[in-house]
């Protein structure tokens, strides 16, 4: 029966990790870079939502739908602002840029905020108990299952069936030739990043309803993790952020559950340099010698 | 249609383009010929907006394009299919041919779509492939088809016939031709000197990054200095 519990602890926590792990593999899809303030949306996220739900009492389907309004305008900001310029310049400064991002938001919040850690109230409390006293799944845990189900078919059907969704997958391969079919690349950018934000917004929301801590650190490690659950994946493929989540959601779990629970990183991150070691493009990247 | 007028075109400190001027005419079909390095397709990438100019204009329809971003030109009228064709490998084949038409009203997508494939039976048949795993000749023709999908006025084809087999070369100038009766105005850039000429009505040679030459194409085919640089003596 523990087990199993971990399967479902590990599920659910992983697919909090995919919709993370979505931000990441879009943009990089997409922009070609790692948004290493990805994580700290989530933070921003998570925030709002505590104080739309703590200090004006509004039910938590709005306060996650605010969250998901303020991530997207942040995330289209920060790419206009801090991104945008350095279209042309080398990926390395557009990496210490997204790393410079990370931190303004991270002292932002603790200005506006404060360092001290917050109880985030969950978004639904209780559990379905399956077995009594042996067997049962938090409705959080059910929550983040189905809006990972959700999210992952919704992006599916975006990206295969309408236009835009189309356009954008053209501007992941070639972004001049996007724009000689009158696609507007950087409309699509500024639309990756406020999909990927607002999956942000939802994850934090998730996230800190499972485990009820937020600071302005909070972001990060799940980011980071997240992050390397779409590397672990093959980052720029969707189905991958998703395969790569639920595994690292599981791996995750179970090494806190049989190994310990200070190793559990270590023994996620050995998992992935091992991943790596054998497929260089993740689970389900496809490698694509870089043409000069 | 279009005219270009004095041109310079830089890639950092180097001077690519120097001082070209080239017009095209409704319904003409006029080549760019010359040697790698010319600057053939610098200038095909001018005209569409991806290179900048710095001194001169370029003219469409009698309006300037200068300042106007490359994605804002498929609806005035300009297709471009580029060097290297650049179709969309991972997306299947009429996924490719509706990205052609980003800029076109929906209503227009299955006329338009049945015009190319009628044109181009072979991409009908294949319309649920994925385009990386077309032969050569067919992804040239996948990428002809799609600079067909936005109904354009002008269509810009750079090196259409590169790496080819003969017989492919000559089916892909058979389309030229039949565009060209169709009343599609071309303007075609090649380094196959001959069959380029032998299809276009007028012909511009380059040399590093001027213009040295220009008349009918016949007249070029049978210029001795022509002939002696670009068509083999």
């Amino acid at each position: 029966m523990s087990f199993l519990n971990n399967v479902i602890t590990g599920v659910s926590l992983g697919s909090i990790y995919a919709i993370i792990a979505l931000g990441y593999t879009m943009v990089y899809g997409i922009a070609k870079m790692l948004n290493f303030a990805h994580g700290d949306v989530i933070m921003v996220g998570a925030y709002v939502c505590f104080f739309a739900m703590g200090s004006f009492n509004l039910p938590p389907v709005a306060g996650v739908l605010l969250a998901v309004a303020v991530c997207t305008v942040l995330g289209i900001t920060i790419e206009r602002l801090a991104y945008k310029p350095l279209r042309s310049a080398p990926s390395l400064a557009v990496l210490i840029t997204a790393i410079g991002v990370s931190y303004l938001l991270q002292n932002s919040a603790q200005l506006l905020w404060g360092a001290d850690t917050k109880t985030f109230r969950p978004l639904v409390e209780g559990s379905l108990v399956l077995v009594p006293g042996q067997l049962s799944i938090s409705y959080v845990a059910v929550l983040s299952i189905v809006c990972c189900v959700v999210v992952m078919i919704a992006l599916t059907l975006f990206t295969g069936q309408t236009k835009m969704g189309k356009a954008m997958r053209a501007c992941s391969e070639d972004k001049a030739a996007a724009q000689l079919m009158g696609i507007d690349v950087n409309a699509t950018i500024s639309m990756t990043f406020a999909i990927g934000s607002a999956l942000a917004a939802v994850a934090g929301a998730l996230m800190c309803s499972a485990y009820p801590v937020l600071s302005p650190t909070t972001g990060s490690m799940p980011g980071i993790r997240a992050f390397t659950a779409a590397v672990f994946g093959g980052i720029g493929s969707i189905p991958g952020a998703l395969l790569g989540g639920i595994l690292l959601g599981v791996i995750e779990t179970f090494a806190k559950a049989y190994i310990s629970t200070d190793l559990s990183d270590a023994v996620v991150f050995a998992v992935l340099i091992i991943v790596l070691l054998v497929r260089p493009a993740g689970l389900m990247g496809k490698y694509v010698p870089e043409k000069v | 249609m279009l005219t270009v007028n004095d041109i310079n075109v830089y890639y950092g400190a180097i001077h690519a383009i120097k001082g070209v001027s080239f017009q095209v005419n409704d319904g003409e079909v006029v080549t760019l010929i010359g040697a790698n390095g010319a600057g053939k397709s610098t200038i095909l990438n001018t005209v569409c907006g991806l290179l900048h100019t710095r001194t001169g204009s370029i003219e469409f329809l009698n309006q300037n394009l200068s300042g106007i971003p490359a994605h804002k030109l498929v609806e005035r009228g300009l297709a471009h299919v580029p060097e290297g064709r650049r179709i969309f490998q991972h997306m299947t084949v009429e996924e490719n041919l509706e990205m052609g038409a980003y800029t076109q009203p929906r209503a227009s997508m299955d006329p338009n779509l049945e015009r190319v494939y009628e044109q181009f039976p072979r991409l009908k048949e294949r319309r649920k492939q994925v385009a990386g795993t077309l032969s050569g000749g067919e992804q040239q023709m996948l990428a002809m088809g799609r600079g067909l999908m936005s109904n354009p006025k002008l269509l810009m084809l750079d090196e259409p016939s590169m790496g080819l087999a003969p017989i492919l070369v000559e089916q892909i100038f058979d389309i030229i031709k039949r565009l060209h009766q169709a009343g599609v105005t071309i303007l075609l850039v090649e380094q196959n000197a001959r069959m380029a000429l032998s299809v276009a009505d007028r012909g511009y040679v380059l040399e590093t990054g001027k213009i040295v030459a220009t008349g009918s194409g016949d007249e070029l085919l049978h210029d001795e200095a022509v002939k002696k640089a670009y068509l083999g003596g």
